[in-house]
């Protein structure tokens, strides 16, 4: 069962930032910039938001959630380890060979990982699938609600606003977007790459309802959730304002964190930013067992 | 004597709208997805028999694309249409990535396909949508060749776990096939027996090819025509069986030449059993706006030309 106590919640996200940490060093590839950031609102959703059975991660009444930005899977990897849908040990295997932690997420049925709906990686096509399973779902009658995660540099993409378009027109209100409006992509801030302001306005005006929070603030994520489930006749977005590499100090807010993992060293001070929980980690390293504990500046 | 006869014309893409509104009167799940063309690919006819079922994206292929995924997703059983360059060309990797390599069962139903939609020019003339969706994993790609084959053709994708592409004309054409024959996805069909030479056609070049047949005998060549309305997963053993027992192949489709119908024969030879090839296809250009038929003479796609493309082979094959 999934905890639901704010503290326990934030232990969990502390976790899970451990994990992507780890992930990446063992991968020695990967995104470390978003996935950091996205930690609180990943485990706000999989522990307590999202209706699912991670033993039965196809069951009929399930709330879908679909990733648009693919590239963030590290953060989706690590909680659907943690949530059940997937051994923790297997969180090892990110990028490799053989494995199901693939790059970018597939679904299991093509040789990804359960909970993963479908495919995404080139940007800007989550939102569509969220709408057209939104409205399928509307016309079986289920009650079941559809999540879509989007970066904001992913907004760039004119898909998106298709979709945006498509959701407004059809009252798509069984529909949540969440924006990571982290102000970073790849090449610098989006400020610089390309101005996505005024945001807010921009939902609005195909349609939507427009809530806004703050992403790295997991019981405030959480409320926000709820009033946008409370709305009806439009689908919501929830722009949800993180850091991108929350946690690790020389990570924080810096665009040039979007797609690199961390070195050894760096891997090493970022477990030390983010302090061991009681959950424990999937794996120990060897120079953990015998590493003297330094001090935090 | 003409073994097969043509009573009325009719067009593929007409069979293809009223199937939909029979899979749609037996199955609640079958969804259409509209892109603004509806009236043009014969979706209206769904549309106005279930309208609650319709759902109409605007003139947004990629948005389409996706959102089909996401109907499929959630149980759902969707057919995505629109004109052959647009439901191929502009939203390649949606297919790609979100029914494709996701494997999604969406029918991808694409009218105004080839030269033959005529007078509105190049841009809306599909010539390489085979090509595309032939390289693409867990795709499938058929073409039909008439009226009654698009609606068994339609119907028989119920059955299929995977995403598939059907290729339809604008235009009334020939209706020659037995309503009441078989279909299955990846059969050719063998409408003519011969010994001398075998045309392999799909879509409109299957009449052509029955034409020029016509023609040919007259002059004592035994000709064997097969349907390929099936080009991905495309039947080897009917190629292999055609080029031992013939000696010789020629292909037409209503298609570029690389990549195609001629490239996916081509293939199967070089790798099982090498035979001489000829292709009737578009030849590496652009087309022009114009009638239909004036096009398919003038870009070499006709009986006349499959005629010409099997004197060619024949005397290539008593050199082989």
């Amino acid at each position: 069962m999934p905890t639901t106590e704010l503290s326990d919640l934030q232990e969990m996200a502390r976790q899970i930032r451990r994990d992507i940490i780890k992930m990446l060093m063992i991968s020695k590839s990967g995104h470390s910039g978003g996935p950091l950031g996205l930690a609180d609102v990943f485990t706000a959703l999989y522990f307590d938001v999202l209706k699912i059975d991670p033993k039965n991660p196809g069951w009929d009444g399930r709330d879908y959630f679909f990733l648009s930005a693919g590239h963030l899977c590290p953060v989706w990897y690590a909680t659907l380890a943690r949530r059940g849908y997937i051994p923790l040990n297997e969180l090892t295997t990110l990028r490799k060979i053989n494995g199901r932690l693939q790059g970018h997420p597939a679904p299991a049925y093509t040789h990804g990982v359960p909970g993963v709906e479908i495919a995404s990686g080139a940007l800007g096509q989550g939102l569509s699938v969220a709408v057209g399973c939104a409205i399928g779902l509307r016309l079986s009658g289920k009650r079941n609600r559809v999540y879509c995660l989007m970066g904001d540099g992913e907004l760039d993409e004119g898909q998106i606003w298709e979709a945006a378009m498509t959701a407004g027109h059809h009252k798509v209100d069984n529909l949540i977007g969440i924006v990571d409006r982290n102000h970073c992509q790849i090449d610098n801030r989006t400020e610089k790459v390309m101005d996505l302001e005024p945001l807010a306005a921009k939902w609005k005006a195909f349609n939507w309802d427009v809530l806004e929070c703050n992403g790295n603030d997991l019981g405030q994520f959480v409320e926000t959730v709820k009033q946008a489930q409370a709305l009806k006749g439009k689908p919501v977005a929830i722009l949800a304002h993180t850091y991108m590499g929350r946690g690790v100090s020389f990570m924080e807010d810096d665009y040039r964190w979007h797609g690199v993992p961390p070195s050894e060293e760096q891997g090493k001070q970022a477990l030390l930013e983010i302090s061991p929980t009681r959950l424990g980690d999937f794996i120990e390293f060897e120079w953990e067992r015998v590493a003297v504990p330094v001090q935090v500046q | 004597m003409a073994k097969f006869i043509s009573k009325e014309l009719k067009a593929t893409r007409l069979g293809f709208g009223e199937t939909l509104v029979e899979l749609g009167q037996e199955n609640p799940n079958v969804v259409v997805l509209g892109g603004d063309v509806t009236g043009s690919v014969r979706t209206d006819l769904f549309m106005k028999a279930f309208p609650e079922r319709f759902i109409s994206v605007g003139v947004s292929e990629q948005d389409m694309m996706g959102t089909a995924a996401g109907l499929a997703v959630a149980g759902k059983i969707p057919f995505a249409s629109t004109y052959g360059e647009f439901a191929v060309g502009r939203p390649f990797d949606q297919i790609r990535q979100s029914l494709a390599y996701s494997e999604l069962p969406v029918k991808i139903c694409a009218s105004h396909c080839g030269i033959t939609v005529g007078p509105d020019g190049a841009t809306h003339q599909s010539l390489e949508d085979i090509a595309i969706m032939r390289v693409l994993p867990h795709m499938n790609v058929a073409s039909p060749c008439d009226y009654h084959q698009t609606k068994k053709m339609v119907r028989a994708t119920m059955g299929l776990k995977q995403p598939v592409y059907l290729r339809f004309f604008r235009d009334n054409t020939p209706v020659f096939t037995d309503p009441s024959a078989e279909f299955t996805f990846g059969k050719a069909d063998t409408l003519i027996d011969g010994s001398d030479v075998t045309v392999i056609a799909c879509g409109l070049q299957v009449w052509e090819a029955i034409l020029a047949e016509e023609v040919l005998s007259k002059e004592g060549v035994r000709v064997r025509i097969i349907n390929m309305h099936t080009i991905k997963p495309i039947d080897k053993e009917a190629v292999v069986k055609a080029a031992k027992e013939t000696g010789a192949i020629v292909t037409a489709e209503d298609h570029q030449r690389h990549g195609g119908l001629g490239g996916a024969v081509a293939e199967v030879l070089a790798e099982k059993y090498p035979a001489p090839q000829e292709f009737v296809a578009v030849n590496d250009t652009f087309g022009e706006s114009g009638n239909g038929y004036d096009l398919m003479k003038k870009y070499h796609l006709d009986s006349v030309a499959i005629v010409d493309a099997v004197r060619k082979i024949l005397k290539r094959k008593k050199y082989h």
